[in-house]
């Protein structure tokens, strides 16, 4: 029998951890060991010997783990970013759902693909998900800013919202620029003469 | 013209200014081309958009293409260093633990003399003293290492960690690391928030390091020599733009916006005006050209440059199997350099290799106009790197 492979996910966040330890102990046999941010973290997943290391591609954390892929580095046996040519894109697909690997030189692709092909799925739907939250959040700062340019222009120009938002767009639109940033700079000019 | 968008990755720091003010001051839209900026939280995942072809161009450390080229780290994915981004413009610091144990020992932290610097660091009581950089292949390790190797620090006991730039503060502050080198704003930040004093800038070990490079892939300059040139003389102009001290009032304004640096632009100023704060009880220091983005040919990609990183690196990492630095030295681009710069005011050094560290005062050179000034480019220990013998 083949042995179990061994993965280090490094993630903070202990939901999206334990989602994504569950997604891999599902589909393969595998060990799986979840470390979060620290300073020492090139020794922690050294302690562990991985044969694959998962990392979240947005987190800065990650060139302290460059230093795994120097022979002199903390794991006696060095560690490559995965770019196997036999295992097709897989690269190319990581990096697109914002998940790096690092995977022990010689290990078979056919026994990283299963792992990676599970990460690659799981960091995607994280990703989508954080990437629909950032743009709720953007929408709704977006809304407070244009309510506070459009109270402007009503307590100034003595007229109702509706034409405080129509002169907002007609301004935009004549200087080519989002009604957001036109509120904006109404704003910020109200809060320097105030 | 019809504009075509070009996607470049930067790291958040103020030598990523000629690309930043390449699409902000228009530059880049007189060449008909519009720059898909796109901030990288790590170089190692930056490194990684160039090779695998999410972008087609980065602002990047000048060590990293030639490390790849020498098969060392992950990705081996040939890369190409088309023009020098900037010249200079790290700093070297300590933690406020350091910082008052050097205080106590009356040191005077004249922020220029790294001989005083290492003789005082060499003298506290410190056990290990573990310095940060930014990434294990960088300008800041091999000031480091060269800083080091030429002092009383030489046999101490120093361990050099990677630590992401914008966590250099908080890592300071955790006592993680005791010391560090990186890049502007990022001392600064840590003067700022308290947790540290500069001691060096980067320019006082080597006075004029190529720091980071316009780097793109090998195959992607080979198929695009149209789009190239103009992205290269776009970032060339703005090198220049920002080479006019009347206009580092505007270029801070411009990094400091949330999209780019987020970072107050009266802190960014700092490194370009070179009127660095060094403590936070409020020292002042004055360093003549702390960064350089155009003076004295500081975009052209010397080979010698390239020389010098790929022999230090060789004489730390080992070197590969049939290590040629002549060979590997040619990702320094300094051929496309000349075949895309010819049009612009850009004069073009006559040779494309010098002897590094020779030149001690402003030195008129033979360049292809005849109006060619190089500056200083000594080591401070006074030695010379001759490209044909190495060291």
């Amino acid at each position: 029998m083949q042995k179990k492979l061994t993965v280090v996910v490094v993630e903070e966040d202990r939901d999206r951890a334990i989602g994504i330890v569950d997604a891999l102990k599902e589909a393969e046999d595998c060990e799986v060991f979840v470390i979060g941010n620290a300073s020492s973290l090139a020794r922690k997943i050294a302690a562990h010997a991985p044969d694959i290391v998962l990392v979240d591609v947005d987190n800065p954390t990650r060139d302290m783990l460059e230093e795994l892929t120097l022979a002199s580095g903390p794991l006696d046996r060095p560690v490559a970013m995965f770019v196997s040519g036999a295992a097709g894109g897989l690269a190319q697909a990581a990096i697109e759902a914002g998940v790096s690997a690092y995977v022990v030189d010689g290990l078979r692709p056919e026994r990283v693909k299963p792992v990676m092909d599970i990460a690659i799925a799981r960091f995607a739907m994280v990703r989508q998900m954080r990437n629909e939250l950032a743009e709720t959040r953007r929408a709704l700062e977006e809304r407070k800013v244009i309510d506070r340019a459009k109270g402007l222009l009503m307590k100034a120009k003595g007229v109702d919202e509706d034409a405080a938002y129509a002169l907002l767009r007609k301004t935009a639109m004549d200087q080519g620029r989002k009604v957001v940033d036109v509120a904006e700079a109404l704003v910020t000019a109200a809060g320097l003469l105030g | 013209m019809k504009t075509v968008t070009l996607s470049a990755a930067y790291m958040p720091l103020v030598d990523a200014a000629p690309l930043i003010v390449a699409q902000e001051m228009g530059f880049a839209e007189t060449e008909g081309i519009a720059l898909d900026l796109i901030a990288a939280p790590s170089w190692s995942s930056l490194r990684d958009m160039l090779a695998f072809g999410r972008v087609d161009a980065a602002h990047m450390l000048s060590p990293i293409p030639i490390a790849m080229a020498m098969q060392l780290g992950g990705v081996a994915t040939p890369l190409s260093a088309v023009s020098v981004m900037s010249v200079n413009g790290n700093v070297i610091g300590v933690g406020k633990a350091l910082e008052q144990e050097l205080r106590e020992q009356g040191f005077g932290f004249d922020f220029a003399d790294p001989f005083a610097a290492a003789e005082a660091l060499s003298k506290t009581r410190s056990r290990t003293l573990t310095f940060g950089v930014p990434f294990p292949f960088s300008m800041h390790v091999e000031l480091l290492r060269y800083w080091f190797g030429a002092t009383k620090l030489r046999d101490a006991d120093i361990v050099i960690r990677t630590v992401p730039p914008p966590l250099m503060a908080s890592a300071l502050a955790a006592g993680d690391v005791d010391a560090f080198c990186v890049g502007e704003p990022w001392g600064s930040v840590a003067v700022e928030q308290g947790v540290g004093a500069l001691l060096l800038p980067g320019c006082s070990i080597w006075s004029f390091a190529p720091e980071k490079v316009l780097a793109t892939r090998t195959d992607w300059a080979d198929m695009e020599p149209d789009l190239l040139g103009r992205l290269m003389r776009s970032v060339w102009r703005a090198g220049r733009w920002l080479a006019e001290p009347a206009r580092r009032g505007t270029a801070s304004e411009l990094l400091s916006r949330k999209n780019y640096l987020d970072v107050p632009a009266e802190v960014i100023d700092r490194a370009l005006t070179g009127q660095l704060t060094i403590s936070s009880r409020g020292d002042q220091r004055d360093v003549p050209r702390f960064v350089e983005f155009h003076d004295g040919a500081a975009s052209f990609p010397w080979r010698s440059q390239a020389k010098w990183i790929a022999h230090r690196l060789a004489q730390f990492h080992g070197s590969p199997d049939g290590f040629d630095a002549d060979v590997v030295s040619q990702v320094f681009r300094s051929d496309l350099y000349r075949r895309h710069l010819a049009s612009t005011a850009s004069d073009l050094p006559g040779a494309s290799e010098k002897v590094e560290g020779t030149i001690r005062t402003e030195m008129p050179v033979a360049s292809a106009r005849g109006g060619l000034t190089l500056l200083p480019d000594t080591f401070f220990d006074r030695r010379v790197f001759d490209p044909s013998q190495g060291e």
